[in-house]
């Protein structure tokens, strides 16, 4: 039982990043209708930025704040520099420069940074705490899930509560009839494309200190994972989003620590797998045929 | 009487196929001018060449005096030109209240887009009770009164109309020509209306303009084109 709870609480943090990483997918798939196959190596190059302040100035949230600063710029200019030109030839053409963009951005990092594991040192203590003779969360686990849910938070009141929010809904549903109402929907794409590349950035900068280090393919396997977050709760729905990041961080916590972490590749795959047979709008999206 | 929209030559086409030819006709103020004409006519590819949804291959439009060349689409509604487009005009899955709110989120003077919401409301009782609903939770007539009343907000000028009774039972189609009626007298709107349904349009009408495969076949006071057999037998088919 006691196993249970750690794999319970380590699946939640996990799962919380997974949730701030597919929430980024989805506020582009709403805003553009594509999947931002790049975002995990933007994600990195924002982190590898959050890190050289962080050396720079020896302070964490400084670091952090550029990463996040530059990730928001990093967003902007792809959408309007690279996707804005793509876009007029379907969506196909911009999930190709977006698997380019990929390919580049590795590239250049490796070739700045080098192929070696960087260390990434993180903000708290990373030993879980024993509540009750169980170890549960890390101080740095409640800070991952602490600030993953309050960006989450933040971004659900930017668009039910706020203007920006509204007219960047609105020229995601009907971008016609907004320009019609005087919405401007190209600066709207830019917007969406710059805050989920800033929330991109956060996801990086928080994902970085549990695994091996920074390194240009740090985020492989996290943007797999995200991506079937994101699936499971839906492409559309921020909601599902986050609860599908949940989800699937407590399943693969579950799945690595019973079964051996050798499996985890392959859960997420069958996990993939079985939400496009079963529901494959996910979760919590209305159902409607969609086309991908 | 000033011309509010003046058209002149006007030529478009989607890519090398051209759908309009050389159009021509000016829309006084105050007064609804209908577009009439069979399905393709050209009629809905008008109202998108002349809001700036499509570039125009030739001639020009004049709205206020003003050459529409090269104006943004999302700035000719502050300029008080209104576009209700063809059955979708609201976003369905915002609520009726979202809805209306983005209607007026341009607008500086933000107690006077309130106004206008509050006058959305009383204009239509039946969208003040569903306030909180979706768009797509609306009937199609709740629908069009929805997009109507959110072109209102904007305080407009001229209203493009495309095809507003589409779908509609005649009894709510009769409903929305008489508030293009009331609005036209009691606030001096003009209305460039689009309507296959003729009897529909020629209610409300002052004008009438025929088109014919992307040409403007006649231009007409709205009760010579009722009375005119001949015009009717040819084009407008009844």
């Amino acid at each position: 039982m006691e196993r249970f709870w750690f794999l319970t609480f380590d699946g939640l943090a996990s799962g919380a990043v997974y949730a701030a990483f597919a929430l980024a997918l989805v506020l582009i798939w709403r805003a553009a209708r594509v999947v931002n196959f790049a975002q995990g190596a933007m994600a990195v190059a924002t982190a590898y930025v959050g890190y050289a302040v962080v050396s720079a100035t020896g302070s964490y949230w400084l670091g952090l704040a550029a990463a996040i600063l530059s990730g928001l710029a990093l967003g902007a200019l792809v959408e309007r520099l690279l996707m804005r030109f793509a876009g007029p030839g379907g969506p196909l053409n911009q999930v190709i420069v977006a698997l380019g963009l990929v390919l580049v951005i590795q590239a250049m990092l490796g070739m700045v940074f080098g192929n070696d594991y960087r260390p990434a040192p993180a903000p708290f203590d990373t030993d879980a705490l024993t509540i009750g003779g169980v170890a549960a969360l890390s101080p740095y686990d409640l800070w991952v899930l602490g600030s993953a849910l309050t960006v989450v938070a933040l971004l659900a009141l930017l668009f039910t509560r706020t203007p920006v929010g509204l007219r960047m809904r609105a020229a995601a549903f009907a971008p016609e009839v907004s320009r019609l109402l005087g919405v401007s929907v190209g600066r709207m794409l830019t917007l969406g494309w710059a805050l989920a590349a800033g929330v991109g950035a956060l996801a990086g900068m928080l994902v970085v200190p549990t695994g091996l280090g920074l390194h240009s393919h740090a985020m492989d396997l996290v943007f797999v994972v995200a991506f079937t977050a994101a699936v499971v709760g839906g492409l559309d729905s921020p909601v599902g989003a986050v609860v599908g990041g949940l989800l699937v961080g407590l399943i693969l916590s579950y799945v690595t620590g019973y079964l051996g972490p050798d499996t985890t590749p392959l859960a997420v795959l069958v996990l993939l797998l079985a939400v496009l047979l079963v529901r494959p709008g996910g979760l919590f999206s209305a159902a409607r045929a969609r086309h991908v | 009487m000033t011309a509010v929209l003046e058209v002149e030559a006007l030529s478009c086409g989607y890519g090398p196929v051209p759908v309009l030819h050389d159009v021509e006709f000016t829309v006084p103020a105050g007064t609804v001018t209908a577009v009439l004409g069979a399905n393709g006519a050209g009629k809905t590819t008008l109202l998108r060449t002349l809001s700036g949804l499509l570039r125009p291959t030739g001639g020009r439009v004049r709205y206020a005096g003003e050459d529409l060349r090269g104006v943004r689409v999302e700035h000719l509604v502050r300029r008080g030109l209104a576009h209700v487009p063809e059955g979708r005009g609201v976003v369905t899955e915002l609520t009726v209240a979202e809805n209306l709110r983005l209607g007026g989120l341009w607008r500086r003077d933000r107690a006077d887009a309130r106004r206008a919401q509050d006058e959305v409301y009383e204009l239509f009782p039946a969208l003040a009770r569903r306030r909180d609903h979706a768009g797509h939770q609306l009937s199609g007539g709740e629908r069009q009164m929805l997009a109507i009343g959110r072109a209102l907000i904007a305080r407009p000028r001229l209203l493009l109309l495309d095809e507003p009774s589409l779908g509609l039972a005649p009894k709510v189609a009769a409903q929305i020509m008489a508030l293009l009626r009331r609005l036209r007298d009691e606030r001096g709107l003009t209305v460039l209306l689009v309507e296959q349904n003729v009897r529909t349009a020629l209610s409300v009408a002052d004008q009438g303009i025929v088109m014919s495969l992307g040409r403007v076949v006649t231009a007409a006071p709205a009760a010579r084109l009722r009375d005119d057999d001949q015009l009717r037998h040819a084009y407008l088919g009844f």
